[in-house]
């Protein structure tokens, strides 16, 4: 049966929402960039299949400048990671709430 | 002339101005100096003025400026100085200037000094606002300004719990009756469209009799709370708490003949309705009766005094009422140079007998007070009517009208009434100043008053004395605005008998009195002698018990209904509901706190949450779009434009 | 057949490792099966004839990007499963589901437009990377310069923060300072080793 736009529509969406459960319910946070992952991925999915159900590159484009900010994203992320986990030896959300109030 | 005027009326606000910047220092003599100086020029002003008039000049009317002047409602501050009002403003300029000269030497111990002439001067601008002005609006203005000055002076020693109630009680009951005023002004606005005098009064004729005799109905109930009729009465003998000078000033001479002014003044509208004339005069006689009762066998020198003038204002209004205008005010005025007399007279005995008042207590002062024994003994032959001194004149006169007016009734009361007038009067000086020296028992060591305050009283009584003599000049002068009645009896003989008829029967009294208390042996009654405990001594005593009536049955329920609004309403209901706004708030503030709880995880799922409300708002305004027209076709049947 | 045979496949695959991704316990599992899902991933641009996208998944998810997490992964103790207090699931599945129900309704409602035209076509003849190419370098060019300097600096940040010692900078220290480095290293050094 023919493949549409709507079917990797949908698919992107499941994902999405795989993603924000992650999201919502992850409190390490390691697991949390995991699942931010998930959501950057399953756009970049709707972007390629809205490139090629219009024949246009611009889809293309922004995924590819998705997967570099995400690249760009992990590194820093995961380096404010080593020296939260140097100082207070965990990497737990419902620790981390310092900002509270 | 008109700068006469504006200097009569604006020196004694000058001199309360002056007077109220030291209101806070010490007592400083000057503050009672400039004042009276001030208010002497005022006096100077309106003995040039009534000069002015007497020598036929036309009424000084000015506008000073405009007050209101909106849609159909023009009301000016505008006074005017015709006849009627200049005769009150000399009334009340001598008894102000030489009360003031008599409090410098009055409240010379008092700490409160300064603050006494500031009032008493803004009581004076009040008056002199309330007799110049010539539109009812000013006139309101000045009633309500004597109004709270007399409230500041009754209650001037506020620390006294009984000043502070007599006070409130002075106020609160004037304010009942300056409804009825208030109702009168609006009637009177309402059905001529001015509140101007003349112009008013221009239209009233062409009014219905229901009308006008409502408007005088409730124009008289705002007089009846000034001048203290019945039932509007408990607060003038309470307000004796005040300073003897204020008593002098405010309760002899000047606001409580607010009320028979207005009176004089609305008399264009009173003639009209002679029903409502005659229902005054019987209420004025009974007053004088009432009063006179009262003041029988009060222990209360200036009690006694006051429920003098009350009765005095009573024949005021008999020959208001009758439609005498001016003889009442030829009463007014001679009655106030001689009460006046009479209140710094008991001032001074006062002051001797270290704030004593029980008269019973006093006795033989006639040595050691001899100047205000002789003008208190003056003061009170003025008062009884004998002749040739001014009461004669103008009590025998105001008897006079009520048998030519047929009101045969009316007359044979107030002929009682003057004989009880006399009896007290001479009771209370006999038991001052003559027989054994009793305040010894006490050991009070009186003296005389000083010197300058004695001459400060001399011209009261010289007017008390010679103000007879005046009559003719002053009804030719006053008939101009007045109905012009002459009032004389049909046969001179029946004339003769009255007036010996009454002066024996005054004479009489007063030997009475003498005999009674003027002898050695009088003791200072206890509580058990046979006569106290009989009953219509205990009903005078405690003034029919309407005090008493009054306090139990309407203080003290209002007191309640009070309560309940306070407790009940006001903090249940208007302060639960203002702050429970506030509540909803904070309320709202605190429970929403959490959202700041700091933890990211719970941040993330508020997000999810708002990516959600936003996802709905798409659908939802995309629906809207997509069936816009299924939309307003269905909003349209329900009758949405 | 064969398009939507594989379309099927690797949706399932994907949802399942991003599914264990997601739910496991253990955070080496997570690591795994997030890799093998951007792998799938890969397999769906090739499928849409974005080639060139594939195979910069390839290459910078599955390889660097995952490399990375592995590094960082060092860090942490990674055989006791990671201990967590779970949120109330209520909340979490509710709302997931919701906000797919939404975006659901949203793209399944025929968003039909008739004059859409595009900005970059695809052009005839050429392959798909040098195409990218061809647009990449041209219309393009701004985005990527600061994408690369992103790079740079993402680069840099993450150095910076992990390393050790870094708040010393050996090119503006004197010979004095120097010395006294190497001293204090050596130290350290024979200390490891013994």
């Amino acid at each position: 049966m023919e493949i549409g736009l709507n079917h990797y529509l949908m698919l992107s969406t499941i994902l999405f929402c795989i993603g924000l459960v992650g999201v919502m319910r992850r409190k390490n946070l390691l697991m949390l960039f995991f699942a931010t992952e998930i959501l950057l991925n399953s756009v970049n999915i709707a972007f390629a299949a809205i490139s090629h159900y219009y024949g246009d590159l611009t889809g293309q484009m922004f995924a590819f400048f998705v997967i570099a900010i995400a690249a760009s994203e992990v590194a820093v992320g995961l380096g404010l990671l080593v020296v939260w986990h140097k100082r207070h030896g965990n990497i737990d959300l419902d620790q981390m709430s310092t900002m509270k109030g | 002339m008109e700068f006469y005027l504006y200097l009569a009326l604006f020196a004694p606000l000058a001199g309360s101005l002056f007077a109220a910047l030291f209101g806070a220092s010490k007592k400083n003599l000057i503050a009672g100096v400039v004042p009276s100086l001030l208010l002497f020029t005022s006096f100077v002003s309106s003995s040039i003025l009534l000069v002015y008039i007497l020598g036929g000049g036309s009424p000084v009317q000015v506008e000073m400026m405009t007050w209101m002047a909106t849609g159909d409602l023009y009301i000016p501050f505008g006074f005017i100085v015709d006849q009627v009002s200049v005769t009150m403003m000399m009334v009340v300029t001598i008894v102000s200037t030489i009360v003031h000269i008599y409090s410098i030497g009055y409240m010379d111990h008092d700490k409160a000094f300064n603050r006494f002439f500031a009032w008493l001067s803004a009581f004076v601008f009040s008056m002199m606002v309330l007799v110049m002005s010539d539109n009812f609006a000013g006139l309101f203005i000045g009633w309500e300004g004597v109004g709270l000055c007399s409230w500041a002076l009754i209650g001037f020693w506020y620390h006294k719990e009984s000043a502070t109630w007599a006070a409130n009680e002075a106020f609160i009951m004037n304010r009942i009756a300056d409804l009825g005023m208030l109702i009168g002004i609006f009637l009177v606005y309402w059905n001529t469209g001015t509140l101007q005098y003349n112009e008013a009064f221009a239209v009233m004729p062409s009014l219905e009799t229901d009308v006008l005799v409502w408007m005088g109905i409730f124009l008289f109930i705002g007089a009846m709370g000034k001048s203290a009729q019945f039932p509007l009465h408990t607060w003038l003998a309470d307000a004796m708490e005040g300073p003897t000078p204020v008593s002098a000033l405010i309760h002899a001479a000047t606001m409580v003949t607010a009320g028979v002014y207005l009176v004089v003044r609305a008399n264009p509208l009173y003639d009209m309705i002679p029903e409502m004339g005659h229902f005054i005069a019987s209420l004025g006689a009974f007053v004088a009766l009432f009063a006179a009762s009262m003041a029988l066998v009060n222990r209360d020198m200036k009690r006694i005094i006051a429920y003098s003038t009350l009765s005095q204002l009573g024949y005021m209004f008999v020959a208001a009422g009758l439609g005498a205008y001016w003889v009442a005010l030829f009463h007014l005025m001679a009655h106030a140079f001689f009460k006046a007399l009479l209140f710094l007279g008991a001032g001074n005995v006062m002051h001797a007998m270290h704030d004593e008042l029980d008269p019973f207590k006093m006795g033989g002062l006639k040595k050691v007070m001899k100047w205000t024994f002789i003008m208190m003994t003056l003061a009170s032959v003025a008062l009884a009517g004998i002749f040739p001194f001014a009461g004669f004149f103008s009590k025998d006169l105001i008897l006079e009208v009520a048998i030519i007016e047929h009101n045969y009734i009316i007359y044979s009361v107030l002929l009682f009434t003057a004989g009880l007038t006399a009896f007290y009067s001479f009771r209370l000086v006999a038991l001052i100043f003559h027989g054994e020296e009793r305040y010894k028992l006490f050991g009070i060591h009186p003296h005389e008053a000083y010197k300058f305050m004695l001459i400060a009283m001399s011209p009261l009584l010289l007017l008390a004395i010679i103000a007879g003599s005046f009559k003719m000049t002053y009804f030719e002068m006053v008939t101009a605005v007045l109905p012009a009645t002459e009032y004389h009896v049909h046969s001179a003989a029946l004339y003769w008998i009255m007036t010996i008829g009454t002066q024996v029967f005054v004479l009489l009294a007063i030997a009475y009195a003498y005999k009674k208390y003027a002898r050695n042996g009088i003791t200072v009654p206890d509580g058990t002698s046979k006569m106290e405990n009989r009953l219509c001594y205990k009903v005078l005593k405690n003034q029919y018990y309407i005090p008493y009536f009054y306090e139990e049955y309407l203080v003290k329920a209002y007191r309640e209904l009070s309560t309940v609004f306070w407790k009940q309403v006001d903090l249940k209901i208007v302060d639960a509901t203002v702050d429970g706004i506030a509540n909803i708030f904070y309320a709202t503030g605190s429970k929403t706190r959490g959202m700041q709880s700091g933890n990211l995880s719970t941040m993330l799922k508020w997000m999810v949450v708002g990516l959600v409300a936003m996802l709905s708002l798409a659908v939802v305004f995309g629906l809207a779009v997509r069936y816009s027209d299924e939309i307003m076709a269905i909003l349209s049947g329900l009758g949405v434009q | 057949m064969f398009e939507a045979f594989a379309f099927y496949m690797f949706a399932f695959l994907t949802i399942a490792m991003f599914y264990i991704t997601v739910t496991t316990s253990q955070a080496l599992y997570a690591l795994t099966a997030l890799a093998a899902g951007m792998i799938f991933i890969s397999a769906f641009f090739f499928i849409l004839g974005a080639d060139f996208l594939g195979a910069i998944q390839i290459v910078v998810y599955s390889g660097a990007v995952m490399a990375l997490y592995a590094f960082g992964m060092m860090f942490f103790d990674t055989t006791r499963s990671v201990k967590e207090k779970h949120g109330n699931k209520l909340i979490i599945s509710g709302l997931s589901i919701l906000a797919a129900l939404l975006v659901v309704v949203i793209f399944a409602a025929p968003l039909v437009s008739t004059n859409m035209e595009a900005f970059y076509p695809a052009t005839e003849g050429v392959g798909n990377t040098q195409d990218v190419g061809m647009v990449l370098f041209t219309k393009y060019l701004v985005p990527f310069e600061v994408a690369a300097v992103m790079l740079l600096v993402a680069m840099i940040a993450g150095i910076v923060l992990a390393g050790k010692k870094m708040d010393l900078s050996l090119t503006l220290m004197d010979e004095a300072e120097l010395a006294q480095e190497n001293a204090t290293r050596d130290e350290e050094n024979k200390k490891v080793l013994s």
